[in-house]
């Protein structure tokens, strides 16, 4: 065991496994994070709690992180790179190993240009990579990045994110190899709507050998309203939202959208559950954390594993 | 070359708006290669302040001179004997022109009128775009010849990153993604394999991050 | 043609209206003048290949110069017309100096005045 989270012990042990996500709160309000935990409790394995997302400032990770081990949930901290250099970024590893936090998702982040304070000066000390490697040193070597020593190395399961409708699409099952040499033991990727697309990747990665190396976790995220779906589409780096799902929605009375996204989004967890390489879902129904428990039962994918 | 642009000019008018004589210094280096200030410029500038005075009833004599470079105690010696006729100096170099002028010449109030940006080059006449950012470690051969501090939005040595869509960086469509770039070209090349290592952290030492810099030839220097 | 036009226009004759730039015409301004215009040769004709087109685009940085200053763009404009074409020229300055006196007086005479 590496980090003996249970996250860990579940891909281990061969489980399909579910993940959910946690945005924290813009405000210091402990109850907010507390709220979505309900939700989340018993339904999921464990929680990505996210840092920053889309540059727009929320409580810490780790802090929202720690509230939800106090709720007994399991949180994957997620850290990006565009706002700590290697010494925070150290710091803080120490410290969220120090409260109980075992999983940790490396991500670069996106620019402060998407968010709320677009004049902030970006870090960008180390990349995503970088950050994989370091964290996998620390566990393996107790070393610092500066090569100091430490007597008691926090020693985290190690997620990264991968995506495969960024460009350019052939040197994305690249780059998923180079994250899994730094030292990924699981990804999760952007959600999915392209189905065939992600088919090709996934093939890719199968072909390579990848999928032998690490769990991926293929990422889903149900549909409100066709307003969310042409935002997505048209307005979020990175996305692939191909036409015939804003076609299923639009195809609904406006009452009946969240439903049908509700659907598409079962369907699509059952897919990708088939697909060789697929060691579980992503769930991240942003906002929309009280659906999960429905999505995941309709998925089929409760009750949890016990290990 | 440097690359800078005129302040906005009502920022400048207000600059010398206490002043009754002003001199606007202009560069033959950088700034006339990217039009911001040579001697066109200063001339234009010139122009522009009087109007601004004219305007509000107010005279205002403007000087106008350009010297070779602004970042060369030699020349910023040539103003030495007119310079005390002004109130005021608007330098249009780079901002190495302001700084040398106000240490040269302390009594004399020097403003900048030019915001410096990058160094870069030309991609068209009229259009110049941003290719270094100093990082005083040069390793643009590991990356196609591209630049992934410059031209990466955050200078990612292992990318590209998830918000690259089309070649184009997710911060605007009009800027090329980087990593995009040199995957095409070592792609092309048949040596994709080089990026197939990860690359370890940058040392930051050498460049800004690490403290104001200095370069000395030690064959050339007293 | 012996056209009539009002005669409180200056004309200065250059070889190509590409050889006007943006400090004459600034300094048109400065030293008083109410309105300035530019006539250049049709587009596309240009003998000169371009010289009309870089004096259409002078003619708009001037313009741009003199909205952020507070005067009026409209003091300076850019024509094209066919060297051949007399009545346009004649009907081309009535309209400046028509132009001229609705924006009243340069605002940097009125001050010079005052």
């Amino acid at each position: 065991m590496k980090s003996g989270s249970k996250l860990e012990k579940i891909l281990t042990a061969g489980e399909f496994a579910l993940t959910g996500e946690c945005g924290p709160p813009r405000n210091a309000d402990p109850e907010a994070v507390r709220k979505k935990a309900q939700h989340l409790k018993g339904v999921v394995d464990a929680v990505n709690v996210t840092d920053n997302q889309t540059a727009v400032v929320r409580m810490s990770s780790w802090a929202a992180s720690l509230i939800l081990i106090q709720e007994g949930l399991e949180p994957n901290y997620q850290m990006v790179c565009r706002d700590r250099n290697r010494l925070a970024m150290q710091s803080d590893l120490m410290g969220s190993y120090a409260l109980g936090i075992r999983n940790v998702v490396c991500l670069s982040g996106d620019h402060q240009k998407f968010g709320d304070h677009p004049e902030a000066k970006n870090v960008y000390d180390i990349d995503s990579m970088q950050l994989i490697s370091m964290v996998k040193i620390m566990r393996e070597e107790k070393r610092m990045n500066g090569g100091q020593e430490m007597e008691i190395p926090p020693r985290f399961f190690i997620g990264a994110a991968a995506n495969p409708f960024a460009d350019p699409f052939e040197f994305r099952v690249h780059r998923l190899a180079k994250k899994i040499a730094a030292g990924a033991d699981f990804i999760q990727t952007q959600c999915i709507y392209n189905m065939a697309k992600f088919q090709k990747w996934l093939n890719q990665a199968n072909d390579m050998g990848l999928t032998e190396k690490v769990y991926i976790l293929a990422g889903v995220t149900p549909m409100k309203s066709v307003g969310m779906a042409k935002y997505m589409k048209n307005l979020v780096p990175g996305m692939d939202v191909p036409d015939e799902i804003i076609g299923r929605l639009t195809g609904v009375e406006k009452k009946q959208q969240s439903a049908e996204g509700i659907k598409i989004c079962v369907e699509q967890i059952q897919q990708l559950r088939e697909m060789k390489g697929v060691a579980g879902i992503h769930l991240m129904a942003i906002e929309w954390e009280e659906r999960v428990p429905e999505i995941a039962e309709m998925a089929g994918l409760l009750p949890r594993p016990q290990v | 070359m440097i690359v800078a642009e005129r302040k906005p000019l009502n920022d400048i008018v207000k600059m010398v708006e206490p002043y009754r004589k002003v001199l606007i210094l202009g560069c033959k280096g950088c700034v006339t290669v990217c039009n911001a200030g040579g001697v066109k410029e200063v001339g234009i500038l010139a122009s522009a302040l009087k109007i601004a005075a004219k305007k509000e009833g107010k005279e205002l004599i403007v000087g106008e001179r350009t010297l070779e470079r602004q970042c060369d105690p030699e020349y910023i010696e040539q103003v030495k004997d007119v310079i005390g006729e002004y109130e005021a100096v608007v330098s249009i170099a780079c901002g190495v022109g302001p700084q040398f002028l106000a240490e040269r010449y302390p009594e004399t109030d020097i403003f900048p009128g030019v915001n410096t940006e990058f160094m870069g080059g030309a991609l068209a006449h009229g259009v110049w775009t941003e290719r270094c950012a100093g990082c005083g470690a040069c390793l643009v051969h590991n990356f196609g010849g591209y630049c992934p501090i410059a031209r990466c939005s955050k200078s990612l040595l292992n990318g590209p990153c998830g918000g690259s869509a089309d070649g184009k960086c997710e911060i605007d469509k009009n800027v090329d993604c980087v990593w995009h770039l040199i995957v095409e070209k070592l792609t092309r090349q048949g040596k994709l394999d080089n990026l197939l290592q990860v690359q370890p952290p940058k040392s930051w030492t050498t460049a800004r991050d690490g403290g104001p810099r200095k370069v000395i030839r030690e064959d050339l220097a007293q | 043609m012996r056209l009539q036009y009002p005669s409180n226009v200056k004309i200065i004759q250059v070889p190509c209206s590409g050889r006007v730039d943006i400090i004459h015409l600034l300094r048109a301004v400065e030293d008083g003048a109410d309105a300035v215009f530019v006539a250049g040769c049709l587009e596309g004709e240009c003998h000169y290949l371009t010289g009309n087109l870089k004096a259409r685009k002078r003619v708009n940085y001037v313009k741009k110069t003199l909205e952020e200053l507070g005067i009026e763009p409209e003091r300076v404009e850019m024509f094209n017309l066919s060297s051949g074409e007399g009545p346009r020229f004649a009907e081309i300055v009535r309209e400046m100096v028509v132009r001229a006196k609705e924006l009243g007086p340069s605002p940097i005479r009125i001050s010079k005045a005052a």
